[in-house]
């Protein structure tokens, strides 16, 4: 499995010959971000700050604008904050549209939609002094916040779509995702899938370690054919799922209700079942997961104080702030020397352990362009996998 | 001049209302099912095309989501009914004044509770471990789970009261003289109830279908909580209504088409008249 730092690496190298007028096709092992350059509209950066506005409207996921943070926020700025949460990437988009706000906390999956929709300005990182050396390397330039070699999103924090299992069921530790997709599984009838047209890739990400002769090399860039493979996975699975959860309370009391046993889930919803006989595991294939990014609106009333949030909350305090109140891995590194508390979330998070999220694919909008680089064919995009989803559970 | 003056005052509201907010955004809705969306950015542009129409035909997902809709719908009706008729007839004609008044509470006072406290009530009833295992498993029934039959009995609960009390109503108003006729004649409670009772609440009870049905055939709450996998037409519309606004306009035109055609029905049947 290629790594996902050096897809980062390469299609910034790509950018960079593409920006000197070389040709990208020289460079053998470019391939992989080579055919990803995407028509962005042009939509002017900001050169040098202001004077501050009197307010900033931010839409985000709950829990990563508190009071505990944004009140000295206001206090510094004068920029008062107020905050939309928003429950789906599919949200946020709509919202950010409505150009009633000026900062969005998009997660991968949003962030392509924004940027190519002009709904999103490029962001002057010079301007953002607290982006430094210590974001985490996985986080920097990719894919889905980064095109043509201009940034568009300041990273937040990342995390894994995890195997969560009941050790009281489930007594050996499973290595593998088979448990939850395999029919002849032992826990058929309890295991819990999410629900939302994404959860295509889950299913591509078993596919490319199970199915090596599909040929997929990225779970988000999938052609017609390898899309239908895991459409029929998923219809497999359909048939041993007890629930699937799109909505996190219902995930967690399928769990500790018993109706549940394993299946897919997030660090910070194992956390809050309470409950040490749930444990996780990041299987050997691989997972898919999320990585949240700051944007700024293209059409943004506030930039200045956009900006100022923006670097605010990339210091090594609030952003491990954030990372602690959602339990994520902070995008800041410098967080986890702040104390010991800090040091064991940013353990338990694996916060800097790059191993472990290269073996994690962090949510991207599936676009035509096939984004592994495959130039023969024309990959689905998110559309297909919405349509292609509503027959997994028909 | 001055009547009319005052009818124009009178309807001034009610026809703001229906035209303004009932009528105008169905007109917008039927209007976006035509609209194209960027398969990329998933932008809503104005234009024309059948494209939705035809996706929704072409996947047969949608079709099959559309009678299962159907079958759920009808299921929580007739459920409704066959608990609300013999509920009915014992408050009004059996029960004593202070039975009757404690089980019309009873009836009613589920609506004073919050729609997503309740389903959330059955999750936890039939979770796993929840209530209705825990109570009948000593002897040997298991629950449903969370699955189709679960939504069923979620949404009668639910719709119940919608039901319950047209015909509660409807039987308490039919005279006395007419049981006293009908076992005066010979006829046993069986058969006074299916040839008296039942032809005279029959628009109290298509009545409070209607209720049950279209209230069943929108919601998407209770498959998302209690339905494990189930899908239904709101499901589909809800998950489809931000990526493709769209192609959940056009399929939100399948349960109009549905209690349009179910209103037609009863229309003939001539029981909308004496509603």
């Amino acid at each position: 499995m290629r790594s996902k730092i050096m897809t980062g690496a390469a299609f910034i190298a790509v950018a960079a010959l593409a920006l000197t007028g070389c040709s990208a096709d020289t460079d053998g092992t470019s391939t992989a971000a080579g055919g990803l350059s995407i028509d962005v509209p042009d939509i002017p950066m900001i050169e040098e700050l202001g004077e501050m506005e009197s307010e900033v409207n931010i839409v985000a996921w709950s829990g990563f604008v508190e009071p505990a943070w944004s009140d000295e926020f206001t206090e510094e700025t004068g920029c008062t904050v107020n905050r939309r949460v928003a429950g789906t990437s599919d949200e946020m988009v709509q919202l950010m549209r409505t150009g009633d706000y000026d900062l969005v906390s998009a997660s991968g999956d949003a962030s392509l939609r924004l940027i190519a929709g002009g709904d999103v300005q490029p962001i002057n990182l010079d301007l953002v002094p607290n982006f430094g050396d210590d974001i985490v390397e996985g986080m920097k330039g990719q894919i889905y916040d980064t095109i043509n070699g201009q940034s568009y999103g300041v990273p937040i924090g990342r995390g894994a779509n995890i195997l969560q299992y009941n050790s009281d069921v489930v007594t050996e530790e499973p290595t593998s995702w088979d448990v939850a997709w395999e029919a002849d599984s032992p826990y058929a009838g309890e295991i819990i899938a999410y629900d939302a047209p994404i959860y295509i890739a889950d299913a591509a990400v078993y596919l490319m370690a199970h199915e090596p002769d599909l040929g997929i090399t990225n779970p988000y860039a999938l052609d017609q054919d390898q899309l239908d493979a895991a459409i029929d996975l998923l219809k497999q699975q359909n048939k041993i799922v007890s629930e699937y959860w799109a909505d996190p309370a219902a995930q967690i009391t399928s769990f500790a209700g018993g109706t549940t046993s394993l299946g897919t889930s997030w660090e910070i919803l194992r956390k809050l079942t309470d409950d040490d006989k749930f444990k996780s595991v990041l299987p050997e294939e691989g997972s898919t997961g999320w990585s949240d990014a700051w944007m700024i609106a293209a059409e943004s009333e506030s930039p200045n104080c956009a900006y100022a949030w923006v670097d605010y909350t990339s210091a090594a305090d609030v952003n491990g702030a954030i990372a602690t109140n959602f339990g994520m891995a902070p995008a800041n590194a410098a967080f986890c020397d702040t104390s010991d508390e800090a040091a064991a979330h940013c353990e338990y998070f694996n916060a800097t352990d790059e191993e472990y999220f290269s073996n994690v694919w962090f949510w991207t909008t599936p676009i035509e362009q096939c984004i592994d680089g495959r130039t023969d064919v024309t990959c689905t995009n998110f559309q297909q996998w919405t349509d292609a989803w509503l027959s997994v559970k028909s | 001049m001055n009547r009319r003056a005052q009818l124009s005052a009178l309807l001034a509201l009610p026809m703001l209302w229906l035209i303004g907010i009932y009528i105008f955004s169905l007109v917008m809705l039927l209007v976006t099912a035509f609209w194209v969306t960027d398969p990329f950015t998933s932008k809503v542009k104005p234009g024309f095309t059948l494209r939705n129409f035809e996706q929704i035909i072409a996947n047969p997902a949608y079709a099959s989501t559309s009678l299962r809709t159907l079958g759920i719908a009808l299921a929580v009706t007739v459920l409704s009914i066959l608990i609300s008729v013999p509920l009915g007839i014992f408050m009004a004609k059996v029960a004593s004044p202070k039975l009757r008044a404690i089980l019309a509470v009873a009836i009613t006072l589920p609506l004073w509770a919050g729609y997503l406290v309740k389903i959330l009530a059955m999750r936890i009833t039939f979770t796993e471990e929840g209530f209705f295992n825990s109570m009948l498993g000593p002897l040997g029934i298991s629950g449903p789970g969370f699955s189709i039959v679960t939504v069923v009995l979620t949404l009668t609960y639910l719709w119940l009261p919608y039901m319950a009390v047209p015909v509660y109503t409807a039987i308490r108003q039919l005279p006395p003289n007419l049981f006293d006729a009908s076992s005066d004649l010979g006829a046993g409670a069986g058969f006074t109830i299916r040839t008296v009772v039942l032809p005279l609440i029959r628009p109290a009870i298509i009545a409070g279908s209607i209720f049950t049905f279209s209230l069943s055939l929108g919601d998407y709450i209770a498959a998302k909580f209690v339905g494990g996998s189930t899908q239904m037409i709101g499901s589909i519309i809800a998950s489809n209504i931000n990526l493709n606004p769209p192609i959940a306009a056009a399929f939100s035109l399948v349960p109009i088409a549905f209690v349009v055609i179910y209103l037609v029905s009863v229309q003939r049947t001539g029981a909308l008249e004496r509603m």
